[in-house]
């Protein structure tokens, strides 16, 4: 199989849509979350969608299916809140590492029903992205405004917690790995030094990484505080394959950003926004030939490697996506010049 | 397609910002008095605990213009891991501060790695070594790298220290190629400290050090170009301790010489560092030959200039030196510069050294903000550093009060304050108080005491405390215009109660024009309008000053009888058409071609919590800067060259505040609208269909009078609605909303017992623009969803601001539709005080004051315009339609009416 690298000098890659837009087309029930082996647990599980790659992998293997059919070259797992932090919610610490391995057999699953099929024969190759999300807890901000200095969780923590997700993802067999939705540049560096002490440890070769991150609105900065440009030079040291942006936006308003992005990135640059602002009724409504005629733009300018889709996003979105970058030129890696 | 894009090795750092180290930048400085080795008052604060006046040292150093910020807690007395965490989690809360990189500085990795947990920006780790052999260097290398962060590597193995040339390069080399290969360092990340070591200190063997290092400097960026060079600079003059100047200047020697050699930066003392062509030139000299090493004797020469030098005192305004100073300058400073940080000490130090509590305020504390008052006069401060001042004025105050009353009770006849006293106050039916708060906070500034009564408070209550507290002014306040009547009753009061202290009016809504012709001539002893809180100052200093008074009395009211003379005169000039030809000449409205929109529903849809998050996209700054006297378009004016670095702070201290009260949910904003059916009598009555059964309600709108040129209409708000049966017998709609920002009092009260009029003030602001950035946003939710009638609308935060949309939501009160009456309408059919729990007073204004209120019109022809002045004809006709008496309805119109009442 060809390698990502590779794949990326030739050709702008499509990364998949949103995974909650489509659980929520499903209308699960409370019962349908819990399924079989949850039946009893003694909280509620109904929005635990990560709990769906064990209770339901139909369902998360039918969406990546749609997502693969629609062009999707890099499926994310659907593992977005799966550590034992961001689990502790539903008192399913202990299941992070097992959510981690069912995810990535879905997805894996998926890409492998995909390549068999005799729509998908010879569209390889197709790559599984350990999604690796930004915890509902965070480093650098205190909940308490009495207190600033006052922090919920401690950097070991949260670094333990991302190492247990690196190692599920791993042993299950993702490609490469996914830090998105970074609104907190010190989580984004705890999971980058858990990924680096995991590899270490464990001695496999290490994995490619992505890194997404989130510009909460017009300033331009993280909600940690972070220009973007502040936020890049403090996660270049994980030497990712793409630097990127997701989330909070829609791609008319991230526009200026993946431009800016996309001067000063040593390496390939990614950007999945949202199907535009929400609307009045908190829904997004940007139509995929919408979506798909900004992205156009991005990649004609030159700003893109990998593009695809977040909130609100769908396969049509993707799909419209696909057809619309596919015959444009990547952007080509910037020339590394070793002498000042 | 882009062009080939080439990235050069620059250093990168970040904290909140970046920060690139480019060959052709400047020495970058790095702070070094957040360093509890090299700092006492900083090391005295940590051990204290005092972490918050800690900051404070952080902040002046980035003041002073560092660009890295050197911490270091290596004290014995000290849990220095704890102490390194506590210190910069909080200082990551402070974006002044955290803007710039941290340099991690300790000789103990553990309270390295403790630092490195807490920051999310690229940092500096100050530093590693071989000295404890290569497998500890590159295992602490490793750890660095996983956090991303740029190193320093001390010139120094196992062998010790490096002090000479050779040692310093062979053992930098060394390092370089470890970290290069073996742990996948990048070049540009590493940072040599090639070993700074004390000159002059009268052993032979030191004399060279400099040039050592100066060489070293060379050899290394040679060899190694991506590497960068730092160094503790005020090592080089140790032996010099105490002599600061004499250490000044040798410093700023040694950079010029080791910054041509290519170190990139150093850590100093941010904003100490004197510039080397204004060193005195004989002791320039001297520091020459002792860091060249010119002469054997050099040492000697520049110990025996060093005895002649006086370490002299420097009046550096971002530096600690003015805690030097005596007392009343420190207090003068504090004031000044709104610094808190240590007015209580500093008062209380004062009040030991006085005889007497009150001579503090009298003496020190009155010169300060003397001074604070004449910046303000001049144009060179502006009213929130005032603002700024007062707080420390008021904290300062607070520690004296007790004493002071305690002498008062040993003492009853010492003598009291004797400030004069004015009585500030909002009158009764109206609770804006903004202006109100800042034209006290800057006359308290001036020396004056403030009786500040609040809002909604009744004459009598004005007149009674006037009298018991025996006040010098009497200053009134008011935003909407029934407050005008309410004035002008006052000033009736005033007069029957045979009051002789002057009367001031200010606020949004007065103005000399209505002063001069309704209120002055119900008060004999004194009224004078005043425009704006700096105004304030030099009025009430002519009102007090007995040489001042009478003429400056005399002056107003020659000028104000003028007015009323150019009032009664200009009347007549104007022209007016009958209430009847107005109406026929009403605002064309092609009904026939016009399609009124459903809205989606019909009745009211509450918002209990709406999320202020979103809100706050929506504000409208403009009337943020004018609140607080800083006038210019937004946001041009945060580059203006004579406010703008004002305005920037202000600005920047509102979005602190305002994400504060987002993320920790202070106010909560509420709001209602609704839709009904509604046709016009193709007069100026609206028909309004309640509710499902036939119940209607009439709103009354009013025409212009004014005659107009031709072809321009004579218009009124219900020109714009359908009259009925017209249209296709489609149904018209209108709407209305109402919104507010509830839960200010706490905080506004938790500010005022710290004395922080600033934040208060800023608060009180911020809400009063919640509530209308609130109203444009429900507006263009209604235009483009709940009633959606305008679909396609995409329009920016300026085009909102700006108006550019269809319909309008003009507030009952305002210009186009003046009388305040039919809020009460409003409020019905919105069932607003249930829904939004906004309270009308008994002069309809709303309170919570951050509310906003108003009609939807979704007419494309519909426009924002004033009524302007009317005739008696239709205010006779307006009566009669709402059953109301000529008399009652000319109070409530009395500032539109075009005649005598």
């Amino acid at each position: 199989m060809k390698n990502i690298e590779d794949c990326l000098k030739e050709r702008i890659l499509i990364i998949d849509g949103a995974m909650g837009t489509m659980i929520q087309g499903y209308k699960l029930s409370e019962a349908d979350y819990r399924g079989e082996r949850f039946k009893d647990w003694h909280s509620d599980l109904k929005g635990n969608n990560d709990l769906l790659s064990i209770t339901q992998p139909a369902i998360v293997r039918e969406i990546h299916s749609k997502y693969l059919e629609a062009g999707a070259d890099i499926i994310e797992t659907n593992t977005f809140n799966s550590q034992r932090i961001s689990l502790a919610d539903y008192h399913m610490e202990d299941l992070a590492y097992e959510l981690n391995r069912a995810a990535v057999s879905c997805a894996r699953q998926a890409v492998e029903d995909f390549l068999n099929s005799p729509y998908g024969k010879g569209k390889g190759p197709k790559f599984v992205a350990g999604a690796i999300g930004p915890m509902n807890k965070t480093l650098s901000i205190s909940p308490d405004v009495n207190n600033p200095g006052f922090r919920t969780v401690l950097f070991d923590e949260v670094a333990n917690a991302y190492y247990e997700q690196v190692r599920g993802l791993s042993d299950g067999g993702v490609d490469l790995l996914l830090v998105e939705t970074i609104f907190d540049t010190l989580n984004a560096k705890a999971a980058i030094y858990a990924i680096k002490k995991y590899f270490r440890d464990s001695g496999k070769p290490s994995l490619p990484v992505m890194i997404s991150g989130t510009i909460t609105d017009a300033s331009g900065r993280t909600l940690s505080g972070q220009t973007l440009d502040a936020f890049y030079t403090s996660v270049m040291h994980a030497r990712p394959l793409s630097i990127g942006l997701n989330c909070a936006l829609g791609a008319e308003q991230m526009r200026p950003h993946i431009e800016e992005l996309s001067q000063i990135a040593s390496c390939f640059v990614s950007a999945y926004p949202n199907a535009g602002l929400p609307n009045a009724m908190g829904e997004y409504d940007e139509e995929p030939e919408q979506t798909a005629h900004f992205l156009e733009d991005w990649a004609k300018e030159g700003f893109v490697n990998i593009v695809g889709g977040c909130c609100g996003t769908t396969p049509d979105h993707i799909r419209h996506i696909a057809e619309n970058v596919k015959k444009i030129k990547p952007r080509p890696l910037p020339v590394l010049e070793e002498i000042i | 397609m882009a062009e080939e894009l080439i990235i050069k090795p620059f250093l990168r750092l970040a904290g909140l910002e970046s920060l690139i180290v480019r060959p052709q930048s400047n020495f970058i400085n790095i702070g070094e008095r957040t360093n509890v080795t090299g700092s006492k008052k900083f090391a005295r604060l940590i051990r204290e605990n005092k972490y918050e006046e800690a900051l404070s040292v952080a902040r002046q150093q980035v003041e002073s213009g560092a660009q890295v910020l050197d911490v270091n807690m290596d004290d014995a007395l000290l849990d220095g891991e704890n102490a390194m965490q506590t210190f910069l989690n909080l200082l990551q809360a402070e974006p002044d501060i955290a803007r710039i990189p941290i340099m991690i500085d300790s000789s103990k990795f553990s309270i390295i790695e403790a630092g490195l947990k807490c920051v999310q920006g690229k940092c500096i780790v100050n530093s590693i070594s071989m000295k404890e052999g290569l497998e500890k260097f590159i295992q602490q290398a490793i750890i660095c790298k996983s956090y991303g962060a740029a190193v320093v590597v001390m010139a120094f193995d196992e062998k010790g220290q490096a002090d000479t040339l050779e040692r310093r390069v062979i053992i930098c080399e060394k390092a370089y190629q470890i970290l290069t290969r073996e742990v996948g360092y990048d070049g540009q990340d590493i940072i040599f400290d090639p070993n700074i070591f004390a000159i002059a200190t009268g052993i032979e063997e030191h004399n060279n050090y400099a040039v050592d290092f100066i060489e070293a400097t060379r050899v290394i960026k040679q060899k190694m170009p991506l590497a960068k060079i730092s160094g503790g600079v005020s090592n080089i003059s140790f032996s010099f301790r105490g002599n600061e100047p004499v250490r000044e200047a040798m410093h700023s020697v040694f950079l010029f010489y080791a910054i041509q050699a290519g170190m990139d930066m150093g850590i100093v003392n941010a904003g100490q560092l004197v510039v080397y062509d204004e060193i005195e030139p004989n002791l320039r000299k001297l520091c020459e030959d002792v860091v060249l090493n010119k002469n054997p004797d050099s040492t000697d020469r520049l110990l025996s200039f060093a005895e002649t030098v006086k370490s002299r005192e420097k009046s550096e305004v971002k530096d600690e030196a003015w805690r030097n100073g005596a007392v009343e300058e420190r207090l003068k400073h504090a004031l000044i510069n709104g610094i808190t940080d240590f007015i209580e000490a500093d008062t209380e130090e004062a009040r030991q050294k006085y005889p007497k509590p009150l001579e503090v305020i009298e003496g020190p504390l009155m010169d300060g903000m003397n001074v604070v008052g004449d910046l303000f006069g001049s144009g060179k401060m502006f009213l929130p550093q005032v603002v700024k001042s007062a707080r420390v004025m008021k904290k300062s105050v607070a520690v004296l009060t007790p004493f002071i009353e305690e002498e008062k009770r040993n003492n009853p006849n010492a003598k009291q304050g004797g400030a004069a006293k004015v009585l500030m106050a909002t009158v009764k039916g109206d609770v804006h108080d903004i202006g109100k708060n800042i034209v006290g906070v800057v006359l308290g500034c001036n020396g004056y005491e403030i009786l500040d009564l609040g809002v909604m408070v009744p004459a009598d209550k004005i007149l009674e405390v006037a009298k018991k507290e025996k006040v010098d002014i009497i200053g009134l306040s008011g935003l909407i215009t029934p407050s005008l009547d309410e004035m002008v009753h006052v000033a009736r009061e005033m007069k029957r109660q045979h009051f002789e202290v002057p009367l001031m009016i200010g606020g949004a809504t007065t103005s000399r024009m209505h002063t001069a012709v309704k209120i002055a001539p119900e008060y004999e002893n004194g009224v004078v309008h005043v425009l704006d809180a700096s105004r304030s100052v030099t009025v009430v200093g002519s009102l007090l000053n007995k040489e001042q008074k009478t003429p400056f009395l005399k002056n107003i009211g020659l000028e104000y009888a003028r007015l009323k003379e150019d009032f009664g005169a200009k009347k007549t000039i104007k022209q007016y058409l009958g209430y009847q030809d107005a109406v026929k000449n009403k605002a064309k409205v092609d009904w026939t071609a016009f399609r009124p929109v459903k809205p989606s529903f019909l009745g009211n849809m509450v918002f209990e919590d709406y999320d202020l998050g979103e809100i706050a996209n929506y504000i409208d700054w403009q009337p943020f800067f004018i609140a607080w006297e800083l006038h210019g378009k937004f946001p041009q004016i945060l580059s203006d060259a004579k406010i703008g670095k004002e305005a920037t702070r202000l600005f920047q201290d509102a979005k602190e505040l305002l994400e504060q009260l987002i993320r920790e949910k202070w106010l909560k904003a509420r709001g209602v609208i609704g839709f009904w059916e509604a046709s016009s009598d193709g007069k100026d009555t609206v028909i309004v269909r309640e509710g499902i059964d036939d119940k209607t309600i009439n709103l009354e709108f009013l025409r212009q009078q004014i005659k107009k040129a031709p072809g321009q209409a004579n218009q009124s708000l219900a020109d714009f609605i359908a009259p009925k049966g017209i249209g296709n017998d489609q149904k018209d709609h209108i709407g209305a909303f109402a919104v507010s920002i509830h839960g200010i009092e706490e905080h506004v009260e938790r500010f005022q017992k710290i004395h922080d009029d600033y934040n208060k003030i800023l608060l009180q602001a911020l809400a009063d623009r919640l509530a209308e950035a609130f109203a444009e946003r429900l507006h263009q939710r209604v235009r483009i969803r709940f009633w959606g009638y305008d679909h396609s609308e995409e329009l920016s935060n300026d085009q909102l601001i700006r108006e550019e949309y269809h319909g309008i939501r003009p507030a009952p009160g305002y210009p186009a539709c003046p009388d305040h009456t039919e809020k009460n309408k409003l409020f019905q059919l919105l069932q607003a005080s249930e829904n939004t729990g906004i309270i009308l007073t008994e002069s309809l204004a709303m309170y919570p004051a951050s509310s906003v209120c108003g009609w939807y019109f979704a007419n494309p022809e519909s426009r924002y315009f004033g009524v302007g002045k009317i005739e008696k004809d239709q205010v006779e006709e307006y009566a009669k339609r709402k059953n109301m008496s000529l008399e009652e309805i000319e109070k409530w119109l009395r500032p539109i009416l075009e005649y005598d009442f």
